[in-house]
């Protein structure tokens, strides 16, 4: 049956033209196309990768970020209370340096008050003597003859005092 | 792999055409009986040898009826040596055979006119296509590795885009995972091998074409080539399993071994069977049903077989990219088992 006998003919033409178009394909289309499938393949998965690395490094850049901020923050609040704790102090310190300025100057003035008022005696006194030996003189010098001349002399001192 | 798996798996492969097989036998009975019944009137239409007449290689490409290419024939004989004339000489004005310059033509069978055997090395219909199998084998994938050139490190484009997943498909799903590690070294042979037999499936389904990859002249030379990979790249494991199968007792070895060294042949064997027949069965049915209409001189049965062969036909498409895979699954499988490195 020559349906199940393979033709010699056919095999010959078979084999040379596959053979043919086998080393041909191989050297010119199937390396070719291997070899850039591959470096497509490699390119693919190096920009896959690079992008994971790309990623995680944002996410470690942000993470330190986050540190740092949180550190400045943290700082920020130390000195904030610092600062605040100074400005108590010295608002205490100028307070109390206040006060105890205020009470020597009520103390400085309540001496000199004193002084002042103790001078101012001393001086009516003086002078309340002075008066008196002033008037004690001057009724004496005169001549007193009667009571009467000599309650108007008394009255007119003492005008004379008020009129001082 | 075990010999008795291996035979069961070769069982299973061609259980799976088996039913192929059967439509290919009932084909035949059916054309050889109604050739029979036929054969009072020679007018009459004869399917059988319609059939035949379309599967086979012929020196004439008959495009449609009517219109034939007569195809150069080159024949040597130790007689007369090498000869090259069209084969147009064989017929006369109305289309009869006559015989020509010492040779006579039966059926497509040259002989010398003394009935002793020549060498046919013609252009036949089927060594026309085969040239056009490979002439577009080469311009699709020149044009294919021109992309791949013109886009370096960029997205595929046009042409190539449509074969790149194939290609890697062949690479990754077919070659990669039965071959194993080595397989960068077979990759060309077996996407040749694929893409061959795949146009060459394609082919024959246009109408007027011829049966290529459904000859077995053909598929016997790629299986033979498949062999010859193999043998060439069996390592000592793979001559191990072979002539001193690990794992069998003494005893057995008389029989294993002889098994192991049929298994060598029974795989490129049932390569070239496989897709002689699948390929073979499907023209043949697909020609039988449009057939029926001629013997029924039906307009109905004429319709309801349009029908069917055009289901068919979509079957055939999926055979013809089936048979490839298979072909290229089965070549890669057995070089794999030649390479695979002892574990």
């Amino acid at each position: 049956m020559e349906l199940l006998t393979p033709g010699i003919g056919l095999i010959f033409w078979q084999l040379v033209v596959f053979l043919i178009v086998f080393f041909v394909l191989a050297t010119f289309v199937w390396k070719p196309i291997a070899s850039a499938l591959r470096a497509r393949e490699g390119m693919i998965e190096d920009s896959l990768k690079a992008a994971d690395i790309a990623k995680e490094e944002m996410a470690q850049m942000k993470a330190d970020n986050e540190y740092l901020l949180q550190e400045a923050r943290v700082e920020r609040d130390q000195m904030l209370k610092e600062a605040m704790t100074v400005a108590n102090q010295i608002k205490e310190d100028a307070k109390n340096e206040t006060s105890s300025i205020t009470e020597k100057m009520i103390a400085d003035a309540k001496v000199s008050i004193e002084n002042e008022k103790k001078a101012a005696l001393a001086e009516v006194k003086d002078l309340v003597a002075t008066l008196s030996l002033d008037i004690a003189e001057k009724l004496i010098r005169e001549k007193l003859s009667d009571d009467k001349a000599q309650k108007g002399l008394v009255d007119k001192f003492l005008k004379e005092i008020k009129v001082n | 792999m075990e010999p008795i798996n291996m035979i069961k798996s070769l069982l299973s492969q061609l259980s799976k055409h088996l039913k192929i097989k059967v439509l290919l036998v009932f084909a035949i009975a059916s054309a050889v009986t109604v050739e029979s019944v036929a054969s009072d009137d020679s007018e009459e239409f004869n399917p059988g040898e319609m059939i035949n007449h379309h599967i086979m290689d012929s020196h004439v490409w008959e495009i449609w009826h009517g219109m034939n290419v007569y195809l150069p024939v080159i024949i040597y004989s130790e007689e007369k040596g090498i000869e090259s004339f069209s084969s147009a000489n064989f017929f006369d004005a109305d289309h009869n055979a006559i015989p020509y310059n010492g040779y006579v033509m039966d059926h497509d069978h040259i002989t010398l006119a003394s009935g002793d055997h020549v060498l046919d090395f013609s252009i036949t219909k089927n060594v026309l296509f085969l040239f056009i199998d490979a002439g577009l084998l080469l311009l699709i994938f020149f044009a294919v590795a021109r992309g791949y050139k013109k886009n370096v490190g960029k997205a595929p484009k046009g042409i190539q885009s449509f074969f790149e997943p194939i290609i890697i498909f062949v690479r990754d799903e077919i070659v990669k995972p039965n071959i194993g590690p080595k397989y960068e070294r077979y990759l060309p042979y077996m996407l040749t091998l694929f893409f061959f037999i795949w146009f060459g499936n394609l082919l024959g389904l246009l109408p007027g074409a011829a049966n290529l990859t459904g000859n077995i002249a053909v598929t016997l030379v790629l299986a033979l080539l498949t062999l010859v990979i193999t043998t060439f790249s069996g390592n000592k494991n793979y001559w191990g399993h072979i002539f001193n199968t690990p794992g069998v007792p003494f005893a057995l070895k008389p029989i294993i071994v002889p098994v192991e060294i049929i298994g060598i042949f029974t795989k490129p064997i049932s390569l070239m069977i496989r897709l002689f027949v699948a390929i073979t069965a499907g023209h043949i049915v697909i020609l039988s049903l449009l057939s029926l209409t001629f013997i029924f001189h039906s307009y109905l049965v004429g319709i309801g077989s349009t029908l069917v062969v055009t289901f068919i036909n979509f079957i055939e498409l999926l055979v013809a990219t089936i048979q490839a895979y298979v072909f290229t699954m089965f070549s890669s499988l057995y070089i794999g088992m030649a390479v695979e490195e002892h574990h």
